[in-house]
């Protein structure tokens, strides 16, 4: 019911918004005009040692002081501003965005194998938990997410997303089935390296949602994107598997293909069955996933929901349409249409 | 000629140090010595076979559970529970143990030359030809011949007076024997004192024989001192207790 | 003793429609309970030993025979109800503790019932359970919490966490313990056939195996209770997985108790007891008197049988259920059975199986969460047990966080039990609870065993479609999966508790 679209380039080369901004309104008939958004990597070399957090704020005045006091308890703002934007007559803007540079003390998370992103998860699940009027959309190093309510044309224009230079970029336009007024509703979802667009809607939310949170996660925005986000976060980071590992929990084959597998990759498969059980996703989805190395897309194991592959060059293309894809790169070489159970991982070369 | 084999325990938790023991079996050891014992549990669970088992240190809880057949020997104390489940084999201490010795044995025999804990024999039973024997050297606790069903349960008493109080509470079956008289207010509901017939020590001397030949003791005055025998004083203790809706 | 009660208004009464019948006298065959008799061509009736177990008006072959319960009632009060005077009268005249058979009576709310489950609309797509896979498949047993995988320079990947042995389920129903002496040896058979089709498992209940079990025993849990009956070394090494019994939800806190009466020659001998006398089971272990003990049990076992073999415990639900189930999970223990306080029994004093324990909804729930709170949710399985009557339950049982449930009763009354509540009166006269051989007799094995596997089938295939219109296509998706339950009519503080949502939120 959405539509989403990644293009990763391999060598880091830049591409600014506007390819993808044609590409998203390319998936219109997909969406209901009421959420699109966007996340780019590569966006902020001058402050690319500082976590770039982007913030709703319901009411700039009130809100931001409590903000900036839980950041100082835990860290330096390096510097903080409101992030540009340029009105737009169809979009109805019902809070302030601003972005923080913020490098966080280490020493506060002693004995953490990733201090610095234990801080920020916990910041970000801190601040977006408490009815304070703000929102931590974004966290992570050197990237950003422009998300709001209306259609991916005139959110772009809002963010002049087309003033970003990225390598990585995920966009996303929505279908609202609940809330289409909040801007914090459409897809993408980041914390700190991860971002995720979703199409589609998974049937295990609850199920997922209680064993992402018994490893001390908070989901406040009540998306799937945001539980994928840290089902992953939490698959690679802290459980340290590989993402095509972390992937296959998360959409594991059927236990009869397992059968017919030779006994080393049986118990292997088996054994990520039995440890993530509570993390396998059922239901429509196709997910694209990205951090500052890679671009992955996967579909769930019954091949619900529609995925495009497409390559050229250095860049690697996912999509909901094909069309999407050929908006920002007619000229596209190849294009597949990867079966359930196949991710596709890009990787940036080292 | 007996196979002996040696095992050092040292350090080594239960689980492997059983591995050694089934794999000595295994290997047709007649004999198995373990030296510096510290506690293991679970030391002959569940063997099957009529090897010989010395455990040289304090033999740690479980010891012989399930067991069904081997002899183990002990020299120094066990923990809680020596002989739990047994179904056959025997079980000497050397030392003394702690409570719920012989729990719910159904054959076999435990022998302590020490002390027991509380609720010695309890639920002990029997079947058919599988009789379980406990006895004990020095002193029991409250609770001895808790529950039980069957088998005997000897007390010899050699180092003073035993203090144990609720002897036989719902005892259904078997038998308490205990060297010299015990006063009827030890003695808990359900449980009745017996006088100890001729039969009844025909019965029980190849017992105190079996127990004097195993820890060095003269047996003769043993096998004629006064005895005290408790018996169920009903086959259905709880039987009274109830009606049907 | 005597007393100035006198008799009780009958409770149920049988009538004849003596223009049907023919005189078969096939009622007066099959009442064990001394219903009908003959008087020279006539059948006389005795209504006050009928039990409502429909023996006589199964096998009727003319529908001749009437049973109405409660032809003559007390006043009515709804304070002082039936149940209550006659207790009274009864223990008034005896003044002992009052037994009764099967589950709870207490007229309660079922949770159960007040649990919608959900289903896919438009957002998202139901699965086709025809068409498309949905996986029931259930293993039971610790899982990792996480995984230790090497790669290996030439890009092979190497597990290198032990997986420790798991019962595979092919569908989330087992058949619960229910003893050989209890029950008959008919009836045990049947289940046993009957797990085996099915892919399941049955648990022997505490009085041991039969060798006729033998055959079946890879499809057999064997129980240890308190008593020990029957359990050595050769019992613990046939069962697919071992069951401590701590704790039943028909009597949480006491023990067990197999009147003599019913220690036949053949129960004698699985028991490990002699022939005719009581069997007691202890309301503790006598190994277990501190948590800490549990796991010297658990290892006990376990060292026993070479840690081949799951070790499961079964406790009531009780109060403090959450802590007791934290407390396994620390413990060992492989999967933990909760007992709900509407679980079936053969024979229980009355006050606590109509007093004691909670619902097993609750129980199920508040254990999951505590379980995932804690983070040894991946330690233990999670067994359902107490009342679940039919697939629904399952299903809900599972999304309030089981991973598996036992059947009893509804097992029993697969085999034609009609749940007269009788059993401890051991003529039951559908061959089930009883040891009498020509009782036992009527429950032919072959026949019984289609039934519950009938029974498992058709569970199963309702399951599977549930899942399907949720769009849940592997039952670990739907396991703690509350966000697909809806609570109707329960109040705010239970579906706090349950960790579920009204409906219409």
């Amino acid at each position: 019911m959405c539509g989403i679209f990644g293009v990763m380039d391999r060598r880091r080369q830049m591409m600014d918004g506007s390819g993808i901004r044609q590409a998203l309104s390319m998936m219109n008939e997909r969406g209901s005009g009421e959420g699109a958004g966007y996340v780019a990597y590569g966006i902020y070399p001058e402050y690319q040692d500082c976590y770039a957090l982007h913030v709703f704020f319901d009411r700039a005045c009130e809100n931001k002081a409590a903000v900036d006091a839980t950041l100082e308890q835990w860290g330096v703002i390096e510097h903080d501003e409101a992030i540009p934007t340029c009105d737009q007559p169809n979009l109805r803007v019902n809070c302030t965005p601003w972005r923080y540079f913020f490098k966080p003390d280490a020493s506060l998370a002693p004995g953490s194998a990733s201090p610095e992103k234990d801080i920020i998860t916990d910041l970000v699940m801190q601040i977006n938990a408490s009815v304070n009027g703000a929102e931590v959309v974004s966290s992570g190093k050197n990237v950003g997410v422009f998300k709001a309510s209306g259609w991916p044309e005139d959110v772009a224009d809002y963010y002049r997303i087309e003033d970003y230079e990225g390598y990585i970029w995920l966009a996303h336009n929505r279908y609202a089935t609940a809330s289409p007024e909040l801007w914090g509703k459409p897809d993408p979802f980041n914390l700190h390296d991860w971002s995720v667009v979703e199409n589609g809607k998974i049937t295990t939310y609850g199920a997922n949602r209680r064993y992402i949170e018994s490893f001390g996660y908070n989901c406040s925005t009540g998306t799937d994107s945001e539980v994928i986000t840290y089902l992953i976060d939490l698959l690679v980071r802290k459980h340290g598997l590989d993402i095509d590992l972390a992937i296959r929990a998360l959409a594991p084959p059927y236990w009869e293909e397992i059968d017919r597998m030779p006994e080393a990759k049986q118990r292997l498969n088996q054994a990520l069955r039995f440890a993530y059980g509570s993390a396998t996703m059922n239901g429509p989805f196709t997910i694209v996933a990205a951090n500052p190395e890679m671009m992955v897309g996967f579909t769930d194991r019954g091949k619900l929901r529609p995925m495009v592959v497409g390559e050229c060059g250095d860049r690697l293309y996912i999509a909901s349409e094909e069309a999407a894809i050929r908006a920002m790169e007619p000229n596209v070489e190849s294009i597949t249409r990867p079966g359930a159970g196949t991710p596709v991982i890009g990787r940036v070369a080292p | 000629m007996a196979k002996q084999i040696t095992i050092d325990a040292k350090g080594v938790h239960y689980t492997p140090l059983n591995q050694q023991i089934r794999k000595a079996i295994d290997d047709g050891a007649d004999e198995i010595v373990i030296n510096n014992v510290l506690g293991q549990r679970f030391i002959g669970n569940g063997l099957r076979g009529n090897a010989v088992i010395r455990v040289n240190g304090v033999a740690g809880g479980d010891l012989a559970m399930f067991m069904s057949g081997p002899t183990v020997i002990v020299h120094g104390n066990a923990e809680h529970a020596p002989g739990n489940t047994m179904d056959s084999g025997k079980v000497v201490i050397h030392g003394s143990a702690g409570d719920a010795v012989a729990h719910s044995m159904r054959g076999g025999k435990v022998f302590v030359r020490g002390d027991i804990g509380y609720r010695g024999g309890i639920h002990m039973k029997q079947y058919e030809d599988q009789r379980p024997i406990l006895v004990v050297g020095g002193s029991a606790q409250t609770f001895l011949g808790e529950y039980m069903a069957g088998g005997l349960l000897l007390v010899l008493a050699l180092d003073g007076v035993m203090n144990a109080r609720e002897i036989g509470s719902g005892i259904h079956g078997g038998e308490i024997v205990i060297r010299g008289n015990v006063d009827e207010s030890r003695l808990a509901a359900g449980a009745k004192k017996m006088p100890l017939t001729d039969e009844d020590r025909a019965r029980i001397a190849p017992v105190i024989r079996e127990f004097a030949a195993d820890f060095e003791l003269d047996a003769e005055p043993l096998v004629n001192a006064d005895y005290t025998r408790i018996v169920p004083a009903s086959a259905r203790p709880f039987a009274g207790k109830y009606t049907w809706e | 003793m005597n007393s100035n009660i006198g008799s009780m208004p009958l409770r149920y009464r049988i009538t004849i429609d003596r223009e049907q019948c023919m005189e078969c006298g096939r009622c007066v065959e099959n009442c064990s309970y001394g219903v009908f008799r003959w008087d020279g061509d006539r059948i006389l009736i005795n209504s006050r030993n009928c039990t409502a177990c429909h023996r006589c008006l199964t096998y009727c072959p003319r529908d001749a025979i009437m049973l109405e319960e409660h032809p003559c009632d007390y006043r009515s009060h709804p304070v002082w109800t039936r149940q209550v005077r006659e207790s009274i009268y009864n223990q008034a005249r005896t003044g002992k503790i009052i037994l009764a058979g099967m589950g709870s009576v207490a007229d309660l709310p079922i949770i159960f019932d007040h649990l919608m489950l959900d289903a896919c609309q438009v957002t998202t797509p139901p699965t086709d359970p025809l068409r498309e896979p949905v996986e029931l498949r259930t293993y039971l047993g610790k899982k990792p919490s996480k995984l230790d995988i090497v790669r290996k320079p030439d890009g092979d990947i190497e597990l290198s966490t032990k997986l420790t042995p798991n019962l595979m389920l092919e569908t989330p129903i087992m058949l619960g313990h229910m003893s050989y002496g209890a029950i008959s040896l008919n009836a045990q058979l049947a289940m046993a056939r009957a797990a085996k089709e099915t892919g399941t498992y049955m648990g022997t209940g505490e009085g041991g195996l039969h060798t006729d079990l033998y055959p079946y025993q890879d499809r057999m849990i064997v129980q240890i209770a308190s008593g020990r009956f029957g359990v050595n070394v050769d019992y613990l090494e046939r069962g697919a997985a071992i069951e401590l019994k701590l704790g039943q939800g028909a009597k949480p806190g006491i023990g067990g108790h197999l009147p003599g009466e019913k220690v036949s020659a053949h129960v004698s001998r699985t028991r490990m007891i002699p022939e005719g006398s009581d069997a007691i089971s202890p309301a503790p272990h006598h190994d277990v008197y501190g948590i800490e003990d549990l796991p010297q049990l658990v290892n006990s076992v376990k060292e026993a049988t070479g840690w081949k073999k799951p070790v499961f415990a079964k406790i009531a639900a009780v109060n403090n259920n959450a802590e007791n189930v934290a407390a396994i999970a620390r413990s060992g223990v492989d999967a933990v059975a909760i007992d709900g306080f509407r679980g079936g029994t053969g024979a229980a004093p009355r006050v606590f199986r109509d007093h004691v324990g909670i619902p097993i909804e609750v129980a199920i729930a508040t254990a999951d969460k505590e379980l995932r709170k804690q983070g040894l949710r991946n330690e233990v399985s999670l067994i359902a047990c107490g009342s679940i009557r039919e697939s629904a339950d399952v299903a809900k049982a599972i999304a309030l966080g089981a991973d598996a449930v036992y059947i009893g009763t509804a097992a029993l009354v697969a085999m034609g039990c009609r749940v007269c509540g009788n059993c401890y009166q051991g003529v039951c006269s559908w061959g089930i609870a009883t040891q009498r051989p020509n009782l036992v007799a009527r429950l032919d094995p072959d026949v019984a065993s289609k039934q519950v596997a009938n029974l498992i089938h058709a569970w199963t295939l309702e399951i599977t479609e549930l899942m399907g219109a949720a769009g849940i296509n592997s039952i670990e998706s739907l396991r703690g999966n509350r966000d697909r339950l809806r609570g109707y009519m329960l109040d705010e503080g239970l579906l706090e508790i349950l960790d579920v949502k009204s409906v219409g939120a």
